[in-house]
């Protein structure tokens, strides 16, 4: 099971943070600052993989960021980074070639796409397809909300002109 | 005004929190937007809601408390269209978590959304509550995530089974709802369902022994077939990862079968063919195909033995292990540490490359080879492996020194083959990284060096050596201090050379300034000064003519700010002053302690707490103390008493023998709350302070001398005969007369207390008789009385008793430790309480029976708080 996923910024700002077990809001930031400490002073042609607390956070960057997921002592490492590289891809594949500013600005919609991927700590779909489908759909739907609210003030706006 | 105009205003605000130059603008354009967000909320305006929690989340992400937001999720989430909801549910995950009592509020809406026509906003829920799910909202919607399992769609049949894993951890009773919904969602063609489907059978099967026996009967063979299905599968893009098929739910198959398989042959033999064909089909050249290979190794691992198999598997293994890429041997090694209980020849083969992983660049790495090592040990290899280790221990950086110490130390202690050896190699391990070793462990050496008579001096000379090297290691230091007071003889005249060992020449005077040395150096803490001042002391003894010499260098520490080497100095001063007669006795060598039952106790095989604390063992070391610690803290009552080890300088020494070593004996008494022994007959010794206040303290050292004296017979000899032939001293036998009329003493004087019931259960009774001391109106008696009102027998009884600071408490040994049934006797043991604030405060304590009834372990406990009020 997958207990948290980081997404932080060479420089250590956090970017996405997802949390599959219960940690306080203290917690949660000594967590990341105990990890961000780890993972970033780490050379680049080390292993994936650091050992932390009892548990693994395997981590793997991209550009100029780092994804960290947090899993137990037994699970499969190699899968995980696996996981990691399939929601890169997906992120790429919607905003198109994905920058870290993209995700700084629309941190939403890539909080939209994980929970696509993932829910309580378990991958939910292994199409990248699916989801960008699913999530493309959802979307739609926002944008369907937005005009209708737009006509309908539109509407009120010449009625009471 | 349009609502949905909202995002301009949020990327304005990250744009703003972005181009902060400091910490400080940062935090006030924050304090601003919080502050107009709190006004939003207050007013409860409904058209910016939407925007002013996305901003809020990204307030959050920097790390500021936005706990004010929380309940504009839940107004979001109540509210009729999907943008809002969207944005609410993210915010309820991002900014709650289970513990909060808000998310109660959230349920209804929750049970509202599940059932909604629309199958995105059933997603949603189903993923809020797959995410942050607390046991009672779990259990209050498994009813309609069960339902959800066979929704029309299968993206909402998909996420309805990983909300299922969420609330089966949750509520473990929930579980046998879903085996049959499961078993039908195992059959589907859906990646996303079967994925997650699973992904629930194997949680099911984790938490319930009775769904593993229905999956294992039933879906064993289509899971089979459903991986073979996926292992063969046409090229499908969609699922396509480098060329393979899905590895994700590959992985899920190969697991869910190795849980299927595992301690079932029937299930095992079903699927070895599959597992043959992906162990020996899939390409290792990239990622993903190693991540099944991975997970197939460890399923060949855990299902019933196939040899052909097995082979297969640590062959990968093999290969794993020689990659060149570090993630592929992390999980090599990870893996051989499994391997291990099922084939160790085969894990032992790869033993060279594991040691150089040890020495690996990476941390990670470092870490499981060492542990991977360390399970590769045995009698056979210990030695050279061993010296990889040490040699290694020279080079390797700071932060990995700990965890490399800890190992070498245990495999050192775990399989030497000889004491010489375990000697050196600890040795050799202090003088490299002597300051990561944990106090048990030279604790341990130095019960070893005891026990090796025919290494004493060899040991006192390689110590000596290893002073003059690695001084700036604490723990060499301390080992050796104290190896040179107790052997500095040795030292000096070269006793017991063994043929290895190169001749030196060690004057009296040598071994005098390397303690001093080792006393004054900067880095030396309390314990090792303390340490110091009683090897002088000793060597004092040891070399007499030295005694001058030793005499300065104690006098120096008079004036130490810290009281326990002010203490010590003095006393030990006005010991080789005025007291050379007892001196030599006082000093002798240490009693040997028992490695078995020192490393017993170190396993934890013997309780922590005894009412035994060995004290005429320690007697006739120079400085005993009773540290009565443990019990202290156990029961609570004046834990504050307890001074933490390094502070109290007796206490180290007292660690090192072994507190309970005597535990055995447990009916000895015990000295509460520490008053230390030794320090007060010290003072009687040194200062002829006036006996009567002194007379009962030392009454309570020679009493409990006396009640051990079957057990620890020697011992106990060696304190007592010098004490007895030096009465001749007139000062002791003030002493003696000033504490002799008080056992003789009539109780029946002063006035007279009721009994009273201290502990009463259906099994056992517990009275106390009071009586005083005329003329100390602080010191009360107590006869405690024990009476058994079962029919069965208790073996190993053990009253134990704890005061509070203001009170001292002594106990007698008991009648007895074992007190028949049906009231057929009793045990009577006599306690003594003195009260240092008698009058102002009445007495309590806090009790604790311990017994075996039919061989199980018993355990009373209980407050004693209405004691009479003058007492």
């Amino acid at each position: 099971m997958i207990h948290f996923v980081l997404l932080i910024s060479r420089q250590g700002k956090v970017r996405l943070t997802k949390w599959y077990s219960p940690y306080s809001q203290k917690e949660r930031s000594k967590v990341i600052r105990e990890l961000s400490g780890m993972i970033l002073t780490r050379g680049p042609k080390l292993c994936n993989f650091v050992e932390w607390r009892g548990f693994k956070v395997v981590y793997k960057r991209y550009a100029s960021l780092y994804f960290c997921m947090c899993i137990n002592q037994e699970d499969n490492e190699l899968e995980v980074l696996e996981i990691i590289h399939h929601y890169v891809e997906i992120l790429d594949r919607y905003f198109g070639s994905v920058c870290e500013l993209d995700l700084i600005f629309n941190f939403h919609k890539a909080y939209y796409i994980l929970d696509e991927v993932l829910i309580a700590g378990e991958l939910q779909e292994s199409s990248k397809k699916t989801v960008a489908r699913l999530v493309a759909a959802q979307d739609s739907l926002v944008e369907a909300a937005k005009e209708e609210a737009a006509s309908i003030s539109n509407i009120i706006a010449q009625a009471t002109k | 005004m349009n609502p949905f105009s909202s995002g301009t205003r949020l990327r304005d605000m990250i744009r703003a929190i972005r181009a902060c130059k400091t910490a400080a603008e940062e935090r006030a354009v924050v304090r601003k937007e919080c502050a107009s967000i709190r006004a939003a909320v207050s007013d409860n305006e409904n058209d910016y809601r939407h925007r002013n929690l996305a901003k809020l989340m990204f307030i959050h992400m920097l790390g500021y408390p936005t706990h004010f937001g929380q309940m504009e999720c839940l107004k979001l989430i109540a509210a009729p269209g999907f943008p809002e909801k969207r944005i609410g549910y993210l915010g309820l995950m991002l900014l709650l978590d289970e513990r909060q009592e808000v998310l109660m509020l959230v349920t209804n809406s929750l049970k509202q959304d599940l059932n909604h026509t629309n199958q995105y906003i059933v997603g949603l829920a189903l993923c809020a509550l797959g995410n942050i799910s607390s046991a009672e909202m779990a259990r209050d919607l498994a009813p309609e995530v069960e339902r959800l399992l066979q929704f029309r769609d299968p993206n909402v049949r998909k996420k309805a089974a990983l909300c299922s894993i969420r609330i089966i951890k949750k509520v473990p009773d929930l579980a046998e709802n879903f085996v049959n919904p499961v078993a039908s969602l195992l059959k589907e063609k859906h990646h996303g369902v079967l994925l997650t489907a699973i992904q629930l059978c194997a949680d099911l099967c984790i938490i319930s022994e009775e769904a593993l026996e229905y999956f294992r009967k039933k879906c064993t063979e289509g899971l089979v077939k459903v991986l073979k299905d996926a292992v063969n599968s046409p090229y499908a893009p969609e699922y396509d990862i480098s060329g393979i098929a899905d590895p994700f739910l590959q992985i899920r198959l190969l697991r869910i079968l190795r849980i299927l398989g595992h301690g079932d042959a029937d299930a095992s033999d079903l699927m070895n063919d599959i597992l043959a064909q992906v162990a020996t089909k899939t390409e290792s050249n990239k990622n993903a195909g190693n991540a099944i290979l991975y997970e197939c190794v460890e399923t060949i691992m855990s299902i019933e033995d196939s040899g052909g198999l097995r082979v297969l598997a640590i062959n990968i293994l093999g290969r794993f292990l020689s990659n060149r890429d570090n993630n592929i041997r992390y999980v090599a090694l990870n893996m051989l540490m499994k391997a291990i209980s099922v084939d160790g020849q085969a894990v032992q083969r790869h033993r060279a490359t594991i040691l150089e992983c040890v020495k690996d660049s990476d941390a990670s790495i470092r870490k499981r080879a060492l542990e991977l090592v360390y399970l590769l040990v045995n009698e056979s290899n210990v030695k050279p492996l061993t010296k990889e280790l040490i040699d290694y221990l020279e080079v390797s950086d700071h932060d990995f020194k700990g965890d490399l110490t800890a190992k070498i130390c245990s495999i050192v202690e775990k399989l030497s083959p000889e004491k010489i050896w375990y000697i050196d190699q600890m040795l050799k391990v202090l003088c490299e990284a002597g300051n990561y070793v944990k106090d048990e462990v030279w604790h341990a050496l130095i019960v070893v060096i005891t026990n090796a008579s025919n290494l004493h001096g060899y040991t006192v000379r390689s110590l000596y050596r290893a002073i003059q090297t690695s001084g700036d290691q604490e723990v060499v230091v301390r080992v050796a201090v104290w190896c040179i007071g107790e052997y500095g003889d040795l030292l000096v005249n070269n006793i017991g050379m063994l043929d290895l060992e190169e001749p030196m020449t060690v004057t009296e005077n040598d071994a005098v300034d390397a303690i001093e040395i080792a006393s004054k150096r900067h880095t030396s803490d309390l314990t090792t000064r303390a340490m110091c001042l009683v090897a002088l002391l000793k060597l004092s003894s040891r070399f007499p003519s030295c005694s001058q010499k030793v005499k300065d260098i104690v006098t120096q520490s008079k004036g130490s700010l810290l009281l326990e080497l002010q203490q010590r100095s003095i006393e030990f001063d006005s010991i080789i002053e005025k007291h050379q007669n007892l001196r030599s006795a006082l000093v002798e060598r240490m009693p040997v302690v028992d490695e078995a039952t020192y490393s017993g106790r170190r396993a934890g095989s013997l309780p922590d707490v005894s009412t035994s604390q060995g004290n005429p063992l320690q007697l006739p070391n120079g400085v005993p103390k009773t540290v009565d610690a443990p019990l202290l803290d156990l029961l609570d009552l004046s834990a504050d008493e307890s001074a933490p080890p390094t502070s109290s300088g007796g206490s180290f020494l007292h660690d090192l023998l072994g507190d309970d070593i005597l535990s055995s004996s447990s009916q000895s008494g015990t000295i509460l709350p520490q008053k230390s022994g030794t320090d007060v007959l010290l003072d009687l010794l040194s200062t002829g302070s006036p006996p009567a206040q002194n007379g009962s303290s030392t009454a309570d050292i020679l009493s409990i001398s006396q009640d051990n004296d079957k057990t620890t017979g020697n011992a106990l000899n060696s304190l007592s005969s010098p004490v007895v032939t030096s009465a001749q001293s007139s000062l002791t036998m003030d002493l003696l007369d000033g504490f002799g009329p008080n056992p003789t003493m009539p109780k029946d004087n002063g006035p007279t207390y009721p009994p009273l019931v201290a502990f009463e259960s259906s099994s056992l009774s517990l009275v106390f008789k009071f009586s005083k001391i005329p003329g100390s109106p602080q010191i009360t008696q107590i006869e405690a009385n024990f009476t058994n009102k079962s029919s069965e027998v208790y073996s190993d009884f053990i009253f134990q008793a704890a005061v509070p600071k203001f009170l001292q408490l002594h106990l007698e040994p008991a009648s007895s430790n074992t007190l028949p049934g049906n009231g057929n006797g009793s045990i009577t043991q006599k306690l003594r309480v003195t009260n240092n604030q008698h009058g102002k405060k009445s007495l309590i304590m806090r009790i604790r029976i311990s017994y075996k009834l039919n061989n199980k372990d018993m355990l009373e406990e209980g407050q004693i708080s209405n004691f009479s009020r003058d007492l």
